[in-house]
């Protein structure tokens, strides 16, 4: 009974958790689920008086039925999410089912018990295990089961924990069922099977390492030919990770972005009409970029097509980049950088260079001399470049080195840096075909971070930051990647 | 990678729906390529020359479009000559340094990279600079290469024991013997990248041309490159493995059967002084098919004729679509390798001037619709991906080069025959076809990349019958060699099997040579 009851309220926490994780709006999204939820058992409990025959046989039945559908809640609306368009319908469709089904249990239970027990004892006993059993799921569920098993695993896990009620209902309820008894034991070793297979497949939704090592719950995950994507949830909004590495966290990226865009887009003679943004496939930059109404178009190149599919579908994400994919100025391809910039010609007013950290040899080859030489390539004679370069701070030979490949590819620069909470100390290189002066004055937008002063001040290096002696990293000798990996090394 | 799709169906109890995504262990179909082989041993064999019924003028007459014949045309062109044309038997010009191309990437039939050149190769930085693949010049004149073509690290990485490991020479669980040996065969290859003869020669140099022939240097010739190491007590195994890799893979040999002189020329040559990092490698996706398209530029070439009959004075006799034909030429270059050249030029039949030894090789173009999942924590994909345990030599990426990591490639899979005799060898492979050599090369594969087979859309063999000349024992600075380059008459020979070594530089060398005898 009381397992029933902690199942029966775990199920509506998940579907309310993944509504808000992924459909945003928690307020809206845990209303709706509750107000469903319940509704739904009150239509169960209604239907429960056309059920007749044998009840104890009704009552296995509808648990595994609790079993199945509220089992693989979880783990099927994480698969439609990605796919399916109305993902809400799927979602209410899941917790009016499993409201309907939870709402015929009571009801049956208490007819099954009808007559062992005294009325009074009956109704105190069965409410009480109800409601006590609510506050045990309330409690286990962001204190155990989503911290220790993640979504996807808890939905499973309960499901197991209904069919294992089922089957042990098949030894205390063997007289009642009769011939049945047989036929129902193995129905409900079945699903058990099924679901523990769940489980233990699980890994495809997200690993047991990815639940233990992301602070917060991972609600969504997925995984490319080109990397890991992983979207986690907590108390200070959503980041985003790609193969584990945190890319932004919603609460201050607007520092990291904005310092990495306005800056470039000041330091061009004219206002920048074209615009250039290698990587950055959240989104972010670009929603920085489009704040300048001058201009016109917005070339963005990211490798891999999920990456930008979800910044533009995954609704938290489309509304922090202010929906920026579906504006009319903006051209989406999908290729790799270095081999798109080889093979394309064009010259661009700004070029945002926004990449994953060169953790790895694929990136490394994007922070290479030859690599700049490109972008240099493409980049107007009056506008600048701009590329993100790891922390000066933890990663003082990494920054250094691509401030000097950047010089050693005849660009002018001048490297700035930023403090970004999530981050610590970020660094970033400004650039230039020619000899210029950082800007000074910041574009007439209403920023939340920039302002003169601090843009003046971004240009400063503190002593634990100034320039080392370092090797240009060229395409032979990837010189950043074992710099970066040694230096990041220190700090895990 | 299961696609979500197949995930739900294994989900949905389909066991049988999984089963039905079609046969996965078949074999991958594709075509097996024979480079030249019919036509010239039709062409050949009969041993009868036939006599033509009309004869044309020719400057110079270029007989072979591998790089010897195109080098010796683009010298010629250089230097001013406008009538010199390259008499290819096959479709295509380029021999064994050709590549292809698909709609996904170019790639190699052959050989794919030349050590980048040093101060003194001309002739080689005028080409490459024709290539605009020259940056510029260090202080002391060497060349600096194109940073899109020199090799991207990581450049090697080697299967064993169940992961990648980065570099050729495995260093993981190498004890303290193994790099006290390691240690002396640099010093070693170290002294005699800074040895230099009463000239000033370089006792190996890239080409060999300019290298010494000095008695201390070509003592080594009379030894194996393994006798070589043991004399110097270098036992360790990871050395003696690196040792034999590099002879299979330059020379199609062992170290056993390599000349020490050859093993040394591999390290050193391409190391300009002790203490010096090897000159680094080269590279165009497709291989050296680069260089031989930037030789055939200004050449005029000739499809489909095989010469089957020379004589000292400049008179060919040669054998196409339409019959005989005759050609009389101011002067003729044969750049074909030297046994072709035995039977083909009249003074040289019944000489033994070639009768050298040549390796077989087949090379496997494996078209991937994507890329096999890497696991573990093995070093990443690198552009030579070597299996340790394996006769074959591993595979070179051919979208490396160019930085593209992900989707669809081709890998080039090599596979030389070492140890066998070529003639035997020939023979037995007269059978196989090409459903055993895809087999063969999927499973080599495997080795690594357990499911590269459903990602193989095909795959393409080339049988090299007499892939490169080998430097055995005795062959590479034997006087035979040396007489093999001199002209007869009006013929001129050219060809990388006259330096004892398969190697684009050496096949340029020869080819300059030639023009150069042709216009003095």
């Amino acid at each position: 009974m009381f397992v029933v009851a902690i199942c029966g309220l775990v199920y509506e926490l998940l579907a309310g958790t993944l509504g808000s994780y992924l459909l945003g709006d928690s307020v809206t999204q845990f209303s709706l689920v509750i107000g469903l939820y319940l509704s739904a058992m009150g239509v169960g409990a209604w239907l429960s008086r056309r059920l007749d025959g044998n009840l104890a046989r009704r009552f296995l039945e509808i648990e595994l039925a609790v079993a199945v559908v509220g089992g693989v809640s979880a783990p099927v609306l994480f698969l439609s999410f990605g796919t399916v368009v109305h993902f809400q319908a799927v979602l209410l469709g899941f917790v009016a089912a499993i409201g309907v089904l939870v709402g015929l249990e009571l009801p049956i239970l208490m007819r099954l018990l009808e007559g062992q027990v005294e009325f009074k004892d009956l109704i105190s006993r069965v409410l009480t295990f109800d409601y006590i059993g609510a506050l045990a799921a309330s409690l286990m569920f962001p204190l155990v089961l989503v911290p220790k098993l993640g979504l996807v695993r808890s939905s499973l896990a309960m499901g197991c924990a209904n069919a294992g009620v089922a089957l042990w209902g098949t030894w205390l309820l063997r007289e009642r069922l009769g011939k049945s008894v047989v036929g129902m034991r193995i129905r409900a070793v079945l699903v058990l099977l099924g679901l523990a297979t769940g489980v233990a497949m699980a890994d495809y939704f997200t690993t047991w390492a990815e639940d233990e090592m992301y602070a917060d719950p991972v609600v969504f995950t997925e995984t490319t030919p080109y990397q890991r994507i992983v979207v986690t949830r907590g108390r200070a909004g959503f980041q985003l990770f790609l193969n584990g590495n945190l890319q932004f966290s919603s609460a201050d990226e607007y520092r990291y972005h904005e310092a990495l865009v306005h800056p470039a887009m000041a330091a061009a003679d004219a206002p920048p009409k074209k615009v250039l943004i290698l990587g950055g496939g959240d989104g972010l930059a670009l929603r920085e970029v489009l704040e300048h109404h001058e201009v016109e178009a917005v070339t963005l190149v990211d490798l891999d097509p999920a990456m930008t599919n979800l910044s533009k579908r995954f609704p938290p994400l489309a509304e922090l980049n202010h929906h920026s994919f579906s504006d009319p100025r903006v051209t989406v391809i999908n290729d790799d950088a270095m081999v798109w910039l080889d093979q394309h010609p064009g010259i661009w007013d700004t070029i945002i260079v926004d990449f994953p950290d060169p953790n790895t040899f694929a990136l490394g080859k994007l922070y290479t001399r030859l690599f700049y030489k490109r972008v240099a390539a493409h980049l107007s004679p009056a506008g600048a470049a701009v590329v993100q370069a790891t922390s000066p701070l933890f990663a003082r030979k990494s920054y250094w080195c691509i401030v000097e490949t950047m010089r050693a590819a005849g660009l002018s620069v001048h490297p700035y840096q930023v403090t970004v909470p999530a981050f610590g100390v970020w660094g970033y290189v400004l650039a230039r075909r020619g000899s210029f002066d950082p800007p000074t004055k910041t574009p007439p937008l209403k920023l939340r971070f920039l302002n003169d002063e601090a843009l003046v001040a971004m240009f400063d290096f503190p002593v634990d930051m100034k320039p080392v002696p370092v090797e240009i990293n060229q395409l032979d000798n990837q010189a950043l990647v074992r710099y970066y990996e040694r230096e990041w090394r220190k700090w895990e | 990678m299961t696609t979500r799709r197949e995930f739900v169906a294994m989900l949905l109890g389909a066991p049988f729906a999984y089963a039905c995504r079609g046969p996965e262990r078949a074999t991958p179909t594709g075509t097996l390529l024979e480079p030249g082989m019919a036509r010239a041993h039709a062409a050949i064999r009969d041993g009868v020359v036939p006599v033509p019924a009309t004869w044309r003028e020719v400057g110079v007459a270029i007989i072979g479009g591998g790089v010897a014949g195109l080098a010796a045309a683009w010298e010629l062109r250089r230097r001013g000559v406008t009538d010199a044309i390259v008499f290819e038997l096959d479709d295509v010009t380029g021999g064994t340094a050709r590549g292809g191309a698909s709609i996904v990437t170019p790639y190699p039939w052959g050989a794919h990279y030349i050590v980048a050149p040093q101060a003194e190769q001309t002739e080689l930085t005028a080409l490459l600079g024709e290539m605009g693949a020259i940056e510029g010049h260090t202080g002391d004149g060497t060349p600096v290469v194109d940073e899109a073509l020199r090799c991207r690290e990581p450049e090697e990485r080697v299967w064993h024991l169940g992961r990648w490991w980065e570099g050729l020479y495995l260093d993981a669980g190498a004890n303290a013997e193994d790099h006290a040996h390691l240690t002396a065969f640099r010093r070693e290859v170290d002294r005699w990248s800074g040895w230099r003869d009463g000239q000033g020669r370089r006792a190996f140099s890239i080409p060999r041309s300019r290298g010494s022939d000095d008695p201390e240097v070509t003592a080594l010739d009379r030894i194996s490159f393994a006798t070589w190491l043991d004399q110097r007590k270098l036992t360790s195994p990871r050395l003696r493995w690196l040792a034999d890799y590099a002879c299979r893979d330059d020379y199609a040999l062992t170290a056993a059967t390599t000349s020490a002189w050859a093993g040394l020329f591999y390290f050193a040559a391409r190391q300009r002084g002790p203490g010096i990092a090897a000159q680094t490698v080269i590279t165009w996706p497709n291989g050296n098919g680069a260089l031989v398209a930037q030789l055939a530029k200004s050449a005029t070439i000739e499809h489909g004729l095989a010469a089957v009959d020379i004589t000292d004075a400049g008179a060919i006799i040669a054998v196409g679509p339409q019959g005989p034909i005759g050609i009389r030429a101011r002067s003729v270059i044969v750049a074909t390798p030297s046994f072709v050249a035995n039977r083909i030029v009249a003074s040289r039949r019944g000489t033994s001037l070639g009768t050298a030894d040549y390796g077989a090789w087949v090379v496997a173009n494996v078209h991937l619709r994507e890329r096999p999942i890497e696991r573990g924590h093995g070093a990443p994909p690198a552009w030579d991906n070597v299996f340790r345990d394996s006769p074959s030599l591993g595979y070179v990426c051919a979208t490396h080069q160019r930085g593209r990591d992900r989707g669809p490639t081709v890998w080039t899979w090599y596979y030389p025959f070492s140890d066998a005799d070529p003639t035997a060898v020939r023979k037995r492979l007269a059978g196989a076809g090409h459903g055993e050599w895809a087999e063969t090369v999927v499973t080599d594969l495997e080795r690594a990349h357990p499911d590269v087979r459903r990602l193989v859309d095909h795959i393409d063999v080339a049988f090299w019958g007499h892939g490169m000349i080998r430097p055995r024992v005795g062959a590479t600075c034997s006087p035979e060699r040396i007489a093999r380059l001199a002209p007869h008459g009006r013929v001129h020979f050219a060809h990388t099997d006259l330096s004892g070594l398969a190697l684009f530089e050496e096949a340029f060398d020869h080819g300059l040579r030639a023009a150069r005898e042709v216009l003095a």
